[in-house]
């Protein structure tokens, strides 16, 4: 990552015929250039390699379907390290061919299995059926008079009446018939209801459910059937059965006569339904085959298809020359690539057919190019959290490299706790370590692929906290005592005997009696002050100044890089104009208010603590009186900085404006740039507007920017509040238990102490302290000085292209 | 209770975060990434070194003192001296 973006260039790529395939592939696996588009009139249906793009397409509609069919079949795609690079196009065809022979095949084998599984229902439903009726016929013959129906009791000729499909019975003249079949479950009702109504007691139906539940084969859904048994009087009645059994979808089955028959019908049936297991069997085993052949090399194929499509998009975004013999392509290129750039043409001409080699050619342009930060993967993390809330113009000052550390720095203010911060350490640090693994398992879970992608950034934020929470002297709301505390009880409380500690409840100790306070703690906070009560009027007091300090400074290195953009977009006179007043209004206002926090801690000690002033009334005094007297003292400096302040204003409001207008104008010794200023167009109310929109927000935005960096004292408050409440009441009460019953006691107040560290001030305190550490940086930081209004390059590269059926899980 | 100085802390510290913010950017072998690990140096340099010496400063000459509970009293006097 650099001080600012790369330099770039338009390039023209002249393309011999021939090598133009070979020569993108190359750029492609390289990811060095950014093409532009130089047809954006042609629709893409009319541009020019349309009919490849279609075959692509064609060959990734046939590639889905096959990865659907091997997840179904559930078989493991492996996939490999290496990319393997796109096809010329004479290996294209041979693809095509194999992939449309492997779909075909496929939908073949698909077919057949579905007929001989729909076949095998048949016979199951039919066995059912069969051995189903067995009872009915047999409970009936035993059944008395209950029924009301007259039954039959004898059966003097038998019919098979093939047409109907169901047996005819002559009994006393009427022909009784049967059909039989199944139904599903949810019908049965509604069919019996019909039945009773059409046919007005002229059938009997018994019907009992089959015990196995069938899948359905059109809807692919497993439901219950009932077998049902339909005796009927005549043959009208014969046919109104069977238009309700239609209507209703039931699968009918021919009724057997007697019971050998049955007997014979389901022998015979079992013997088919075993056939028929055993070649569905080998069906499955061949598909099986097929699909495992096929997947050893579908993952080559995606790759290579991906490619090949990207290949001739980035073809149809070229224009042909005049002679219509090679491909031009405009593309933007880093000035620094330019060799790497011709050495990939070379090596793709040496690839393909032409005679003559491809070349590159720079040409000038007056179009801003894209804008690029090289990264490594420590800091992508950083590049992405400056670049959500814009990506910078051509060639400005990046804050990427300072974000680097003052954004885990800010965060580590706000969160400043040892124990935390080590187990945030520890976790960041972990996914550090095996984060080759979590780069091959390429998880979908967005929420820990967002944890994983800022790792190194967790790792730093969780190092400065284990900082800060050793100079806040906090761990897990407890101080540590390394250094001896500088605060002595003894010498306080020595002559005053037991009884003034016995009365009181409460006892301050006073910095003026000797020996009670010997120095201030070597290295951050005294481990007294957690044991004292009045603990946050000495913290409130420490963290605001320092969130004042801090907020000061950092605004300043802001205002500070703003010098490098002016200098480099060649305005020297925003230096002494936009710069210079900005810098001293700030640090006349608020590195005097800084100053004097530094002074009252230095110059004041208990001995005067009664005339030690209070800096915020000082500030406010400073504006609101106006005392002339004695220039040398206080009040008079402090006038003279308000008076330089306040003269800022004006100069930062017309001094930019009214210089560009006399620039216009052609002031002296401007001779050259007149030619360039005459060509711009320069509107003077546009200019005085925007500026006075300028002098507005930084004057008023130096205060309320100042006053916001106080969330670094509030959030840490937070925070430190929130830990030591969790160990009061929760842990505390693990301890407080003195018996052996406390021990096993402690184990679920430990476990629920734990649980409830991770999720309230691990999680979420660390999610707050990360936005307003993010927001300190986008808004008070970034606007004195980052315009953050480019665009960012985008170059062609394969490893960038998302893959269709990477996103739907297919792969 | 142990007598703290404020110079030895100070002419430490100091010196440690000059090395790291000084010295060791020297020290920072040749590559596509010395000007990132060259900023970090100093900025940590820079970060830390004022955190620490606000800590110190605010607590160089206090005003006020703690007020402890008499239990806690009771304790720090045998515990802590």
């Amino acid at each position: 990552m650099v001080f600012r973006s790369e330099e770039m260039c338009l390039a023209q790529l002249f393309l011999q015929s021939g090598s133009e395939y070979d020569c993108i592939s190359e750029l492609g696996e390289l990811g060095l250039v950014e093409f532009r588009d130089l047809n954006p009139s042609v629709s893409s249906f009319q541009r020019r390699f349309v009919s490849e793009i279609k075959r692509c397409e064609e060959m990734e509609r046939i590639l889905g379907f096959l990865l659907r069919e091997i997840q179904k079949a559930k078989i493991a795609v492996p996939q490999e390290d290496e990319s393997p690079l796109a096809p010329p196009p004479r290996q294209v065809l041979e693809i095509m061919e194999q992939l449309q022979r492997l779909e075909m095949e496929l939908s073949e084998v698909a077919k057949n299995k579905d007929k001989l599984q729909r076949n095998l229902l048949e016979l199951t439903e039919y066995t059912h059926m069969l051995k189903i009726t067995r009872t009915f016929i047999h409970s009936r013959s035993r059944v008395s008079l209950i029924l009301t129906q007259p039954l039959y009791e004898e059966f003097p000729t038998m019919e098979t009446d093939s047409a109907t499909g169901s047996t005819g019975m002559q009994r006393l003249g009427a022909k009784l018939g049967f059909v039989s079949g199944l139904i599903q479950r949810v019908k049965v009702e509604a069919f019996e209801r019909m039945l009773w109504r059409v046919c007005k007691g002229y059938t009997i139906l018994s019907y009992t459910e089959v015990d196995e539940s069938l899948a359905d084969l059109d809807t692919g859904e497993i439901s219950k059937s009932f077998v049902f048994l339909i005796s009927f009087w005549g043959d009208q009645i014969g046919h109104k059965v069977q238009k309700i059994c239609d209507c209703y979808h039931c699968h009918l089955y021919p009724h057997p006569e007697n019971d050998e028959e049955r007997a014979d019908v389901l022998d015979s049936l079992r013997t088919r339904i075993q056939d028929l297991n055993n070649v569905l069997h080998r069906t499955d085993d061949y598909l099986r085959q097929v699909l495992q052949k096929a997947a050893e090399s579908a993952y080559t194929w995606v790759v290579q298809v991906k490619k090949m499509k990207a290949i001739y998009h980035i073809l149809n975004l070229c224009s042909f020359d005049v002679t219509n013999k090679c491909l031009i392509a405009e593309v933007w290129c880093p000035v620094s690539d330019l060799a790497n750039l011709r050495g990939a043409l070379e090596k793709g001409s040496r690839k393909g057919d032409a005679t003559v080699p491809s070349f590159v050619n720079r040409i000038p342009s007056s179009d801003t190019p894209p804008t690029l930060l090289r990264s490594n993967k420590f800091t992508t993390g950083f590049q992405s959290i400056v670049e959500a809330y814009g990506v910078g113009d051509y060639r400005e000052v990046s804050p990427a490299p300072y974000t680097v550390i003052t954004f885990p720095f800010l965060f580590a203010v706000m969160f400043g706790d040892l124990g935390h911060g080590v187990i945030m350490s520890l976790f960041a640090l972990w996914m550090v370590l095996t984060e080759k693994n979590q780069n091959k398992k390429r998880s979908s879970n967005e929420i820990w692929m967002t944890f994983f992608h800022g790792r190194y950034i967790i790792l730093m934020m969780g190092l400065f906290s284990i900082y800060t929470g050793l100079i806040y002297n906090d761990c897990f709301s407890k101080s540590l005592n390394i250094f001896g505390s500088g605060w002595s009880v003894k010498a306080m409380f020595t002559n005053q005997h037991n009884k003034t500690v016995q009365t009181n409840a409460l006892l301050t100790l006073d910095p003026n009696v000797s020996g009670v306070f010997s120095g201030p703690y070597p290295f951050g906070i005294d481990p007294i002050w957690n044991l004292a009560v009045n603990r946050l009027s000495f913290l409130n007091s420490y963290k605001m100044k320092m969130s004042v300090i801090v907020g000061v400074i950092h605004m300043s290195f802001g205002v500070v890089l703003s010098v490098f953009n002016h200098l480099h977009f060649r305005q020297k006179f925003s230096v002494y104009l936009l710069f210079l007043p900005e810098l001293l209004f700030l640090i006349c206002l608020f590195g005097y208010l800084v100053f004097m926090i530094l002074y009252k801690w230095l110059a004041f000690s208990a001995r005067n603590s009664s005339q030690a002033p209070s800096i915020l009334i000082h500030f406010i005094n400073m504006f609101l009186e106006f005392n002339l007297v004695g220039l040398i003292s206080q009040t008079g400096m402090q006038v003279f900085l308000l008076l330089i302040a306040v003269m800022c204003v004006p100069v930062l409001l017309l001094g930019k404006p009214l210089y560009l207008y006399w620039q216009q104008r052609g002031g002296k010794g401007l001779r050259r740039l007149n030619i360039s200023c005459t060509a711009l167009q320069f509107d003077f109310a546009d200019v005085l507007l925007h500026q006075a929109i300028h002098t507005i927000e930084f004057c008023l935005g130096c205060i309320s920017n100042t006053a916001s960096y106080l969330r670094l004292w509030a959030l840490s408050l937070a925070h430190a509040q929130l830990s030591e409440v969790l160990w009061a009441m929760v842990m505390r009460l693990g301890f407080k238990v003195t018996t052996e019953v406390g021990v096993v006691f402690l184990v679920p107040v430990f476990g629920l102490f734990a649980m409830l560290t991770v999720s309230i001030l691990l999680v979420m305190e660390g999610l707050s302290a990360f936005l307003h550490a993010l927001r300190l940086h986008w808004v008070e930081f970034q606007n004195k000085f980052y315009h953050g209004t480019g665009v960012k390059f985008l170059p062609f590269d394969f490893s960038q292209l998302p893959s269709v059926f990477e996103q739907d899980g297919l792969l | 209770m142990v007598s703290h100085s404020l110079a030895l802390p100070m002419i430490c510290f100091t010196t440690l975060w000059a090395l790291v913010g000084v010295v060791a950017p020297f020290l920072v072998p040749k590559g596509p990434n010395r000007g990132v690990i060259v900023t970090s140096l100093i900025l940590t340099a820079v970060c830390c070194y004022l955190f620490w010496l606000v800590a110190i400063l605010a607590q160089a000459n206090p005003l006020f003192g703690p007020q402890l509970k008499n239990e806690t009293i009771w304790y720090l006097q045998y515990y802590w001296e």
